[in-house]
């Protein structure tokens, strides 16, 4: 089947996005995460647009430029300066090693292509695979958040999360309604917003963002 | 006309919460936050009566839709925030006296108050599956910074908790939202309407079936976390236990009923898509499951709001279940019981708010005869505690013999699980309450008079209820559980 140039285009970033989620499994610097969530929102800002081209569709543009701001320039820009305040660069603590993290991975996206399979083959060739792939990176960041101990990367793999859910919406649907991307984009803004405050409050509490601290709320 | 009703619905509580951004700190914001949400309540009563008179409708371009059913949650959504407001004025004085909130505290919690308030209305009646979704998660985000208000370590563990857990399950429910798009967008085609319930409602039969089954596991399992549904509950308990008071009242009686509010929605989509029973078995599995775990948890309890908490995870799963078996029965029972399970579930926290502070702690082992030293308390107490047992002559023993009878009837297999869990939940919930209000006491006075008109004006409403059922409420929710089918 000959499939468009852009379309192939499309899969590639698509194909990249999902390695850039496993790069960040496997990292242990807080800082080269931050820019490895960088460059997974210029991914994204970039198959937007890609997508906007191709499909003509005029409010995408105005979503990849969004993207852009908020996920490529504002929110890692209001990181660095979080753990510049805090002054915490090194040792992301692992919970599981990183090779079996990176098995474990292997088997969620396997599982998540199953899972999407038959809607792939739903959609009239465009987006074939794409679902999948969004799912997989939803469920690769939901493992990076289980298995990190810090509040920081536990927080950077919620907005990786949240960038796989916003590739589905942009690239597997053409799309969602603009009200509805405004109001996704202000609720991460915030909620990045909330988390700063929190390192603080933690920080002030326990003397660390180690997140082993927190764990005394328990039924006995 | 229902323009403007809406818009004073929406935006007297929006009004409230910058009101208070600038004024929260005075000494007469306690005040200021009631009378804000009064008026809301006010415009809630005179939007309801204009639903029911006139039906269902759209409003704003389409973009909100009022029915019977959304605008019975609307009602009480702005009730319960009312009367909570009422109690939040003493309850917020007597815990600065205490020492325990400061003034710039009280300023966070009475701005914030106000947007959760504005952050449900808009989720109950917006008509667009997307603005749920960021209404839902905007709820959070107003209530997270509430439950860590007291900056101690473990309701800075319990807020982070809810922080991450919710984020993770409302993140699901947006990829839930993303594939009903996606499914929507082939029927209805790309743009604005696509997203509108009213709209999806029509063509429901069209939409994919595979499609929306998956979407509709994303969308029970992402907004399930926020109304507590077993497994994906741990951060009940301690968001409720470790937050303020009124906070727990709040959280326990609405945020979660505005969540079932979505899923109900997602499940008229996808009843009507695949025509079978998929979605309603769901739901009944998740909610036996709820409601069972629940009990066995309760009686292992030794704080007394986390005891409540778990009662509320029983409650949800109840009324999930009930909502999962469908009918026009076991529906209009799920209602009643969700109006029984808010008034009767703040009741008891305003109850337990003071019943706290006179004890100056939540461990149950250490509150002793309430009764005592303030009967009023402890009546509240005992006769809330009734009430949620499900005791008649309460209503919310009317709700629950409607839903077991009426599980008796479609699906035998499950009235001795309920029944059973009900047994458990009863015995370890009374056994704990009992020796709180009767008996010797440690009891010092409070600072401010305790504010008991809420407690008692829920349970004299539960009681009526249980009575009789008026026949303009009791037409109300037939008809709202006629459109849900």
């Amino acid at each position: 089947m000959q499939i468009p140039l852009a379309l192939q285009f499309v899969n590639l970033l698509a194909s990249m996005l999902l390695l850039i989620v496993f790069a960040m499994l496997a990292q242990r610097r807080i800082l080269s995460l931050i820019n490895l969530f960088a460059w997974q929102g210029a991914l994204l800002a970039l198959s937007t647009f890609v997508v906007a081209y191709t499909t003509a569709q005029h409010h995408l543009y105005y979503s990849a430029a969004l993207t852009l701001l908020l996920k490529v320039i504002v929110l890692p820009w209001l990181l660095h300066r979080l753990i510049r305040k805090l002054n915490i660069r090194w040792d992301v603590e692992t919970l599981l090693n990183i090779p079996t993290t990176m098995l474990a991975g292997i088997a969620l996206v396997i599982f998540s292509f199953n899972l999407a399979a038959p809607i792939s083959q739903m959609s009239q060739g465009i987006t074939r695979g794409l679902i999948g792939i969004a799912l997989a990176s939803v469920l690769l960041s939901l493992l990076m958040m289980l298995t990190r101990r810090k509040a920081v990367t536990q927080v950077v793999a919620f907005l990786s999360l949240e960038n796989g859910l916003f590739f589905a919406a942009t690239s597997a649907t053409q799309g969602m309604p603009l009200v509805v991307e405004l109001g996704i984009a202000l609720d991460v803004l915030v909620a990045t917003f909330i988390f700063g405050i929190f390192f603080f409050q933690i920080r002030e509490t326990f003397d660390s963002l180690d997140i082993t601290h927190m764990e005394k709320l328990k039924d006995d | 006309m229902i323009d403007l009703q809406l818009m004073a619905l929406l935006g007297i509580p929006l009004l409230g919460g910058m009101l208070l951004a600038l004024f929260g700190a005075r000494p007469w914001a306690a005040e200021l936050n009631s009378l804000m949400s009064g008026c809301t309540f006010i415009a809630s009563v005179v939007l309801t009566l204009r639903v029911i008179d006139a039906g269902p409708q759209t409003a704003f371009n389409e973009q909100f839709f009022i029915d019977q059913f959304n605008v019975f949650l609307v009602a009480l959504t702005a009730f319960v925030a009312f009367t909570t407001s009422l109690f939040s004025r003493p309850y917020m004085r007597i815990e600065q006296h205490h020492g325990k909130l400061s003034t710039s505290m009280l300023h966070l919690y009475y701005s914030m108050y106000q947007l959760f308030t504005f952050t449900m209305l808009v989720a109950l009646t917006t008509n667009n599956m997307g603005i749920i979704w960021v209404a839902m998660e905007a709820a959070t985000l107003t209530t997270v910074l509430l439950v860590s208000l007291y900056r101690t370590p473990a309701s800075l563990e319990a807020a982070w908790k809810y922080f991450i857990l919710c984020g993770v399950g409302i993140a699901l429910a947006l990829f839930g939202t993303i594939l009903l798009y996606f499914a929507a967008e082939r029927v209805l085609g790309e743009g604005g309407t696509a997203l509108l319930w009213t709209h999806l409602n029509q063509v429901k039969g069209q939409l994919e079936p595979t499609v929306l089954k998956l979407a509709f596991v994303f969308l029970l399992v992402g907004y399930g976390t926020k109304i507590g549904l077993v497994p994906l509950h741990s951060w009940l308990p301690d968001a409720h236990a470790e937050g303020p008071t009124p906070v727990s009242a709040v959280l326990s009686g609405l945020l979660l009923n505005v969540a079932l509010c979505a899923v109900m929605r997602s499940k008229v989509l996808v009843d009507g898509s695949l025509g079978t029973h998929f979605a309603g078995n769901l739901m009944m599995g998740f909610g036996l499951l709820s409601v069972v775990v629940a009990a066995l948890f309760l009686s292992r309890q030794k704080d007394i709001k986390r005891m409540f908490a778990y009662s509320s995870i029983e409650h949800m799963g109840l009324i999930t279940f009930a909502f999962g078996m469908g009918g026009p029965v076991a529906t209009f029972a799920a209602m009643l019981h969700m109006t029984m399970h808010s008034l009767t579930k703040s009741a008891i926290f305003y109850a337990v708010g003071h019943a706290v502070q006179k004890c100056g702690t939540q461990q149950m082992e250490h509150i002793r005869g309430l009764m005592q030293v303030s009967p009023t308390v402890g009546w509240g107490l005992a006769l809330g505690t009734f009430a949620i047992l499900g005791m008649p002559p309460f209503g919310v023993f009317a709700s629950e013999f409607l839903i077991i009878t009426t599980a008796m009837h479609e699906y035998p297999w499950t009235t001795p699980i309920l029944l059973a869990a009900l047994g458990i939940a009863f015995a370890a919930v009374f056994g704990k309450v009992q020796p709180m209000v009767f008996g010797e006491t440690t009891v010092k006075p409070l600072p401010h008079p305790p504010a008991l008109i809420p407690v008692f004006l829920h349970l004299v409403l539960v009681l009526i209820l249980g009575l009789y059922m008026p026949p303009y409420l009791a037409n109300w929710y037939r008809q709202a559980a006629a459109l849900l089918g």
